[in-house]
């Protein structure tokens, strides 16, 4: 693979910042904004529980770890259309 | 690279799957026999010993097999951890003590406010993927002072790095030699200061002669051993109260029988009601704590060296971001396990414990009671016979009320093998995992501290020709060092320490997280802005701590000393947004450098050559 030329660099720093907007986006969402609403998704009833207290105490988990598989996939695509992945 | 030596070997690598698959399969094996020899009539005691020796034993062992004498090994584990594996190692790394037994009882007294510390202890990994871990792997040296060296132009930045990092991790280790004298004593039988300095013996032989690679394989070890200890009594539980069991699915049924018992028993707060007081009222200032505590652990988490360093050890920057996505899953299966164990005993208390007659409560009741856990404070002297009715006064009437009922949050998950009703070798087990917990988390927070002393106080400020053996004989008398003080002011018991460990995530939080970051996503953060960024951050947060803990100082806005990061967090930040802005921007080879970084592929161009890390 050739050198990065500088242009290139850019355009693979800008996709990535994207990417990591993305996912602070995602943890800004499932660790605080959905967690407001907590009173009133607790009037919501989900396989037995308030669905305020079901989203602190899974909910915005399996968000957390699904983003993160997704995460380290796609900035991976990232790194290869660019080709700056590392060689196995 | 010698790859032949002992554990190191490709060989070994190559067979982690089986090795681990047969220690596992041995370790069942082993929990089946001393249950067969509980049946034959062989003593608690005598069992409890077993399970601690014989797991202690094993952590010895492989801490003994994986001894290196190479800098490489020693500090990073030779950087060939495979992403899963060094997934299953962050994961007891980071979950203490206070995770495996407290944090559910946490969850038993505080409801939905207690679920702060789950989110909190998870989300920041978030952080850590996208912000640190790949571009401090692809940094590739040894501790993060390193890369705070590297970048803010030597010494200063490296010893306020230090500072932060010491300040940070030594109240969380203290605690973490408080937890396994504390499990030691209960299912040894000996004092509480003999067995501090036995679980020491444990924790220094597993890492004082491999360092981080005996570290790591010993963490994974530990990991395999706290995750069935956690998950088994509470499964037993689920299936004996729903006959389901996935307790994980099924405490939401416990949960509405629970929350249809609260109004008749008189509990004002209910367990899911969000950001209340004690008096079932929501307002402002509970819900800004529990927000202000969720952001505080989760940076907090993307700044304590001894998780970040973890991603040292991976193979490659790619592997590292798939190494914290592992790590954040082993951890999931704890802690989004842990909700259901306040649940199942808070359904047994409601039902079984509150409105009985004093004299037909349940049997745990009474053996949790009389070691100080437990209190059915009915009558006026039952305070002799329950240590935790000290100061309760009951009515009398021979029946339990609500309000003559006491529990400590460690008795919840301790308790639960014999609320289920469950054979003395399941407490056992979960004794076992405490420790592992425990020694785990100790482990990994020693060798940061000897690690920031030797590597970068003495090595890097100190005498940086300093021969290889003689570097690694440094570390490891300073590993001793370090892990006899903190045995020593555990010892003490000192009465902080709890409020200490939850300290120690607003510190990093304050001190270090805005320098990585920045250092990282902004090229123009300058030397002088980020040092600063660093004391300012570190002081308003010690500043508020100090002075509300201990000064009578009124809290700002009703927000806890436990979240001061609020405050450190912003000022760090704008800190060294300003002062980099008024000095001059970084030089050419520093943008070099901060490139080469963002990269995967390709080397890293140190700005300075000395920085380079000579093995």
């Amino acid at each position: 693979m050739s050198e990065l030329t500088p242009e290139k660099a850019k355009a693979y720093w800008g996709r990535t910042s994207g990417l990591m907007w993305t996912m602070l986006g995602i943890w800004f969402f499932f660790s605080f904004v959905v967690h407001f609403f907590a009173p009133q998704l607790n009037k919501i009833s989900f396989i037995g529980f308030p669905l305020g207290f079901y989203m602190a105490a899974q909910g915005s988990l399996i968000a957390f770890v699904v983003s993160l598989f997704w995460f380290a996939s796609k900035q991976n695509a990232i790194d290869e259309e660019f080709g700056v992945a590392e060689d196995e | 690279m010698a790859n032949n030596t002992q554990t190191g070997g490709k060989s070994f690598i190559d067979n982690l799957g089986k090795i681990y698959g047969i220690y596992t399969g041995g370790f069942a094996a082993f929990v089946i026999v001393l249950a067969i020899l509980e049946q034959m009539g062989v003593s608690n005691q005598i069992i409890g010993y077993l399970f601690v020796f014989m797991t202690v034993g094993v952590y010895a062992l492989i801490g003994v097999l994986s001894r290196t004498a190479e800098m490489g090994e020693y500090y990073v584990a030779g950087r060939k951890v495979p992403a899963f594996y060094n997934g299953m190692a962050t994961g007891s790394d980071w979950m203490s003590a206070a995770s495996f037994i407290a944090m559910a009882g946490t969850l038993y007294l505080s409801g939905y406010d207690g679920l702060a510390f789950v989110l909190g202890w998870t989300g920041g990994y978030l952080l850590v993927s996208i912000l640190l871990a790949p571009y401090l792997r692809k940094f590739g040296q040894y501790t993060v002072p390193d890369f705070l060296g590297a970048r803010y132009g030597g010494n200063v930045a490296r010893f306020v790095g230090v500072i932060v990092l010491i300040s940070a991790s030594f109240a969380y280790v203290t605690a973490q030699i408080f937890g396994v004298g504390i499990i030691a004593s209960r299912f040894l039988g000996i004092s509480f200061e003999v067995a501090v300095f036995v679980g020491l013996a444990g924790i220094l032989v597993c890492s004082m002669l491999g360092g981080m690679r005996a570290v790591t394989w010993t963490q994974v070890a530990q990991y395999i051993i706290l995750i069935i200890a956690y998950l088994i009594p509470v499964m037993i539980m689920s299936a004996k109260v729903t006959g389901v069991p996935i307790p994980q699915l099924m405490y939401g049924q416990a949960l509405e029988k629970i929350l249809a018992l609260e109004p008749a028993l008189g509990v004002v707060k209910s367990h899911t009601a969000a950001f209340a007081d004690a008096k079932g009222v929501m307002n402002f200032t509970d819900g800004l704590n529990f927000f202000a505590l969720i952001l505080c652990l989760m940076v907090g988490t993307a700044a304590l060296p001894h998780i970040l360093m973890r991603y040292f050890t991976t193979p490659s920057v790619r592997d590292a971001r798939k190494s914290v996505a592992w790590s954040l899953l082993f951890i999931f299966l704890l802690y989004f396990t842990a909700p259901s164990y306040a649940v199942f005993a808070k359904l047994e208390v409601y039902q079984n414990v509150i409105g009985q007659q004093i004299t037909a409560l349940p049997g745990w009741v009474q053996s949790w009671g009389a070691i100080g856990l437990v209190g059915a404070c009915d009558a006026a002297n039952a305070a002799a016979q329950y240590a935790l009715c000290k100061g309760v006064t009951g009515n009398a009437d021979g029946i339990l009320q609500l309000s003559e009922f006491r529990i400590s949050a460690d008795a919840i998950v301790l308790a639960t093998p014999e609320i289920a009703g469950l054979p003395y070798v399941i407490a056992g087990l979960v004794a076992a995992g405490g420790l592992a917990a425990a020694l785990s988390t100790a482990d990994g927070l020693l060798l940061a501290i000897a690690n920031a002393l030797s590597h970068d106080v003495y090595y890097r400020m100190i005498d940086p020709h300093a021969a290889t053996k003689r570097r690694l004989i440094i570390s490891r008398v300073l590993l001793i060092v370090v892990a006899i003080i903190s045995a020593y002011v555990a010892s003490t018991k000192p009465s902080h320490i709890l409020a200490m460990v939850a300290w120690a995530f607003s510190i990093a939080a304050s001190g270090l997280f805005p320098a990585l970051v920045m250092g990282i996503w902004w090229k123009r953060t300058s030397n002088a802005g980020a040092v600063a960024g660093m004391i300012a951050g570190y002081g308003v947060c010690l500043y508020y701590l100090i002075m509300t803990q201990f000064y009578g100082m009124p809290l700002w806005f009703g927000v806890k000393n436990i979240s001061c990061g609020l405050f450190g967090i912003p000022a760090a930040f704008i800190v060294t947004y300003v002062v980099s802005l008024m000095t001059a921007a970084p030089a050419k080879e520093m943008q070099d450098f901060i490139d080469s970084i963002r990269v995967p592929k390709g080397d890293v161009k140190l700005a300075n050559a000395d920085d380079a890390i000579s093995h």
